[in-house]
């Protein structure tokens, strides 16, 4: 039986963690090297790194945080924010990053994916959705950090990354991100249900119980939280703890 | 020394760092000097086992791990534990290194997702140098569509997808993890020290 994995995620802007509230208002907490030891040693199964500004720049003060991190931890690191090519990818990846996550670059290109899937495996390729329910009820596709509406419907965007070869999603409710009031559990289940690659739920995290409703509810393979973990309301190890009372299957 | 053969394929940085981080001695190489005064190899890759084997090949190292391999200890790691055994089925059919007998075909289920990818549990057929002090239970990290069929004599650990996935094999002095030591946390740490320490 494979566990079902807990992921923090560090949101980075010039070298600095930083955390947003419904991807606007940002604010700085800390060295991310530091803050992702400190989760490796509390039992993270996978860390991911997001730069939020690097569209712009710092992208070598970014290759050398993720060289740092890979020296000090051996679990799987992820890599996301302003990949736009193939090479962007290979830096990453000689870096030390062992997956990078794709969002808008996947939207405007979608053949990077199967480029990407080629060349460096699926398994290093995880593919970012932004999603956010329109009035009509449909789920639709956000990119640039949630400022573009793509058009694309939620569903028929991630069959067709399933399609060109991405190894994973990583599946973020605009809605819900930086509220805590928990998982978007039908969004996510929509996906679920559409794909058969592994789904990483992300966006709404706040208590203990939703990650226990979000692998109770969902088929989803991962959650992914920030700001939880990074004021300490929870510890990683205190959630895996409370889901292997409740029978979910983690890596305790 | 460890050398960490590079032939042009895999992750050698995430398994450098490992080694670095548990103090062992090591360099990536792809020279024949380094290889031959090395006291241990690993064998890492990532990839495609075709494109892989096929750079091993045509880089002149396969005959010189095969050599080398009757004197030292010898660690495959995933695409490189499945290049130890006979033959390969990914794609089309291709020769290994022959070290450990046995076979890679696609993983056996039609229920289950492949790639089989993430944390698994080790369950224990046999000891051997590298399941010292791991018990049963313990996680590691998995990511494959392939795997190898064997006899069990071959297997130490093994873990549960569909039907049984070889995770630790061995013949003698060489061996091979399915599953990524160097990203499996502190288990995996202590499987590459007790790699570190064989004599």
């Amino acid at each position: 039986m494979v566990a079902k994995r807990i992921i923090p995620c560090l949101d980075i802007r010039d070298g600095q963690l930083v955390k947003g509230v419904n991807f606007v208002g940002i604010k700085e907490i800390g060295d991310p090297v530091e803050y992702a030891i400190k989760y490796h040693k509390e039992g993270a199964d996978e860390i991911t790194f997001l730069d939020i500004n690097a569209v712009n720049e710092g992208r070598t003060i970014l290759l050398d945080l993720v060289s740092e991190a890979a020296k000090n931890i051996f679990v799987p690191v992820t890599v996301g924010g302003g990949i736009r090519t193939v090479d962007d990818i290979k830096d990453l990846l000689r870096a030390g990053a062992d997956k990078v996550s794709i969002s808008s670059a996947a939207v405007k290109n979608p053949k990077i994916i199967s480029e990407a899937a080629s060349i460096f495996g699926k398994q290093s390729v995880v593919i970012a959705i932004d999603a956010k329910k329109l009035s009509d009820g449909r789920y639709k596709v956000f990119i640039n950090g949630g400022r573009v509406n793509t058009g694309l419907d939620l569903v028929d965007w991630a069959k067709r990354v399933e399609e060109l070869g991405a190894g994973e999603i990583l599946l973020t409710s605009m809605d819900a991100d930086g509220t805590k009031n928990g998982f978007d559990i039908p969004m996510l289940q929509a996906v679920c249900n559409a794909v058969n690659i592994p789904i990483i739920a992300s966006g709404g995290c706040g208590k203990l119980e939703d990650f226990v409703e979000v692998f109770e509810q969902t088929t989803v393979d991962a959650a992914l939280a920030a700001s939880i973990f990074h004021y300490e309301d929870l510890s990683i190890k205190q959630v895996k703890q409370e889901l292997n009372k409740r029978n979910i299957p983690v890596r305790v | 020394m460890i050398a960490i053969i590079d032939y042009g394929a895999g992750n050698l940085f995430s398994v450098k760092n490992a080694l670095d981080y548990l103090g062992y001695d090591n360099k990536i190489t792809n020279s024949m000097q380094d290889i031959m005064a090395a006291e241990k190899m690993i064998l890492p890759g990532v990839g495609s086992f075709p494109a892989a084997m096929k750079m091993l090949r045509e880089s002149g190292l396969e005959e010189l791990i095969k050599e080398e391999a009757k004197k030292k200890p010898l660690l495959g790691i995933c695409l490189g534990m499945q290049m130890l055994f006979d033959v390969s089925y990914e794609f089309e059919e291709i020769e290994g290194l022959s070290l450990i007998p046995g076979e890679i075909r696609l993983i056996d289920s039609t229920k289950l997702k492949i790639p089989h990818m993430g944390w698994n549990s080790l369950l224990k057929e046999k000891e051997c140098a590298l399941s010292k002090d791991i018990n049963e239970g313990d996680m590691v990290y998995y990511v494959h569509s392939y795997q190898a069929y064997t006899s069990k004599e071959y297997i130490s650990m093994y873990s549960e997808y569909g039907g049984i996935i070889p995770g630790l094999v061995f013949q003698n002095n060489i061996y091979g993890t399915q599953f990524h030591p160097e990203k499996s946390g502190e288990v995996g740490l202590k499987i590459l020290r007790n790699f570190g320490e064989l004599e």
